[in-house]
């Protein structure tokens, strides 16, 4: 079978996000980046399902040609091809993005045949639009269901689960179909010897983006509301326990 | 442009029309914080509030829905409509805008809420905001919307004749409305291609009772600290002693420590207990969005300078070992005694 999963370049940042002078953009100065964790367990699903089924996976981004480092990251743990869509922008709204990774689909399916699933995380660890793969199924009119806890393969169906309040739902989706995949689905595997030296022998394709700009713009970028408060130091070593009891017996829930 | 709904003179009043979330007629709360949002919204666009339910099952929603403010609910039937299915909701949704016109549609930022209001962008071709927090409607319909989970919020802008947006969960609370009027359910007729049931729930397991991490009065959180899955013992001691629950960092998931269903953050649960005990864990901002709403948080840690213990109401600088023992002993003996 034939999985793409696609995934977003996105900052790491650690205890706070720091935005830069204009506004505009996170402050990356000194910071790595990443992929979402959802993202990580869509590469995870994919290379589980080659591995079960035959095939290969291809790991697909739009974003700065420094996105490269994303994609031999998801070759060094189990896909096999890489393809970059380069822009200069930070980033682009969903609708754009959608719509390129759309067109790059096509120009992949016809080269190659058809995905059998197409992955995608829940939602974008930055952005967190919650659409680009709804827009990217309906545009190519395949079956999608986002949330995915649970995927299995069998004779041209994918089995999706997935948890809502009331309890786990089961999905049957006729493939081609494409997937959003949430955190928890599988445990993802750290890059072994022999998967980074593949990561750095992969060939990665670039193919040119193209899409017109969205209806949803970004003005500019805002720290949260700092809910202050201080720090009342209980003590130093197990002896603070009676102090932790104290301020249990204070709120009342003991 | 948008205009819709005839009111009683025969005027025509433009509408903010709220996409009711239930779960086979059970009603998601959630779509309580949609109406009360989309009555401020429609305040300040001169404009009515209206409501969708999608199946027969949610035709009893009807009185709910016009407590919290809807003029009147349309009320879409089909028989694919039974259960949830992300793309017949969706295409009642795009088949209610194109019929009824509203100016804004508003649903609740839950997975449901997101995933139906993206399936109805993608087949009507116009933009998605999700997680609004705010909005200033008037000139270039500037929102508040909530990036990285909350830990960053963005200005932005919404172009298109019928805004589609959805109200981030727990951003307003759900209050009704002051002079509702009487419910009133109009049938919206829809047309749903057959092969829209290729998404539809086909099976479902019920959740056992219980308390959950989401709701727990008291959760023991454990990050790295902890050290192995063996170690957490002495937390599920402390939150059984308390009636909550344990919950975890991404670090122990990516670990194999926990279950991910214990993840607190970001891309795992929101937690809103009494108390949030947060033990050997830093306090990296993607964990912090999903503890922040705790009303209390004690931070154990063996570094003074962790993110976690500088923001917590209350810190321990402990080895978190020989602190949770201690705490769950003193608790034991006042009781004893
Ligand atoms: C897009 C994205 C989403 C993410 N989502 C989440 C999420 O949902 N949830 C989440 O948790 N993380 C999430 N993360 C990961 C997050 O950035 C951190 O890596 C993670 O929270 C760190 O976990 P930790 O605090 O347990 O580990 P560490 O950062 O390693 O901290 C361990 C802490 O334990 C303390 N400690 C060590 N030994 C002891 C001891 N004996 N007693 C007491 N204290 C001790 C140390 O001083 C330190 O403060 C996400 C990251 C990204 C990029
Ligand atoms: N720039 C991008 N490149 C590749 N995939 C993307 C990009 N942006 C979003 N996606 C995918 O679409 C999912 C949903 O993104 P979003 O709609 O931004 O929440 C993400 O988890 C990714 O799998």
């Amino acid at each position: 079978m034939r999985v793409l999963v696609c995934v977003k370049r996105v900052p790491a940042p650690g205890s706070k996000i720091n935005i830069t002078a204009d506004g505009q953009q996170v402050d990356t100065a000194s910071l790595g980046f990443t992929m979402s964790p959802h993202e990580e367990c869509a590469v995870e699903a994919g290379a589980q399902l080659v591995e079960q089924h035959g095939g290969e996976a291809t790991v697909l981004t739009l974003g700065s040609v420094a996105a490269e480092e994303q994609v031999r990251y998801a070759v060094s743990v189990g896909m096999q091809n890489g393809v970059v869509l380069p822009i200069t922008d930070d980033e682009w709204d969903p609708q754009r993005t959608a719509e390129a990774i759309t067109a790059a689909v096509r120009e992949l399916e016809t080269a190659d045949g058809p995905f059998d699933l197409i992955l995608f995380g829940n939602e974008s660890a930055d952005s967190g639009g919650f659409q680009v793969g709804v827009r990217v199924a309906y545009a190519l009119g395949r079956a999608m269901v986002n949330g995915a806890k649970g995927l299995t393969v069998t004779d041209g169906t994918a089995h999706v689960e997935r948890e809502a309040d009331a309890g786990r739902e089961t999905y049957e989706l006729p493939m081609p179909a494409v997937v959003g995949v949430k955190e928890g689905i599988n445990l993802p595997r750290y890059p072994t010897m022999k998967g980074r030296l593949a990561s750095k022998k992969a060939h990665v394709t670039t193919i040119e983006p193209a899409g017109s700009v969205g209806g949803l713009a970004k003005v500019s970028l805002q720290p949260p509301p700092e809910r202050k408060s201080e720090t009342i130091l209980l003590g130093t070593g197990p002896d603070a326990a009676a102090a932790v009891v104290d301020v249990l017996e204070e709120i009342g829930v003991l | 442009m948008s205009a819709s709904t005839p009111d009683a003179g025969g005027d025509v009043v433009s509408a903010v029309l709220v996409v009711i979330e239930h779960d086979r007629g059970v009603l998601a709360t959630a779509s309580l914080e949609a109406l009360t949002a989309a009555r401020a919204l429609a305040g300040q666009l001169g404009a009515e509030v209206e409501a969708l339910t999608i199946g027969e099952a949610a035709d009893a929603l009807v009185d709910d829905v016009a407590r919290y403010g809807a003029a009147r609910t349309h009320q879409a039937h089909d028989p694919l409509l039974g259960d949830y299915g992300p793309e017949a909701w969706g295409e009642v949704v795009a088949q209610a805008v194109r019929a009824l016109a509203p100016t804004v549609v508003l649903a609740c930022g839950t997975d449901r809420g997101n995933e139906v209001m993206a399936q109805a962008a993608a087949r009507l071709d116009v933009p998605f905001a999700a997680n609004a927090t705010e909005f200033r409607p008037n000139g270039t319909f500037e929102m508040t919307r909530v990036r990285w989970g909350g830990s960053l919020l963005e200005i932005a802008t919404l172009d298109g004749e019928t805004k589609l947006v959805t109200v981030a969960h727990h951003a307003v609370d759900a209050v009704p409305g002051d002079a509702p009027g009487a419910p009133e359910g109009v049938a919206l007729a829809v047309d749903l291609d057959p092969s829209l049931a290729r998404t539809v729930v086909v099976d479902r397991i019920e959740r056992e009772a219980g308390v959950t991490l989401a709701t727990a009065p008291v959760v023991v959180g454990g990050g790295r600290g902890v050290g192995s899955a063996e170690a957490f013992a002495p937390l599920q001691e402390l939150a059984l002693e308390l009636g909550g629950v344990v919950g975890c960092s991404r670090a122990v998931t990516n670990n194999g420590w926990r279950n991910h269903t214990d993840q607190v953050g970001q891309t795992g649960t929101r937690i809103a207990p009494d108390v949030y005990f947060a033990c050997g864990i830093s306090g990296a901002i993607q964990h912090w969005v999903g503890a922040m709403a705790s009303k209390n948080i004690i931070a154990i840690n063996t570094d003074q300078q962790a993110n976690m213990v500088t923001k917590a109401g209350y810190a321990v600088i402990a080895d978190l070992h020989e602190m949770i023992p201690a705490i769950t002993a003193e608790i034991r003996r006042r009781r004893a005694g």
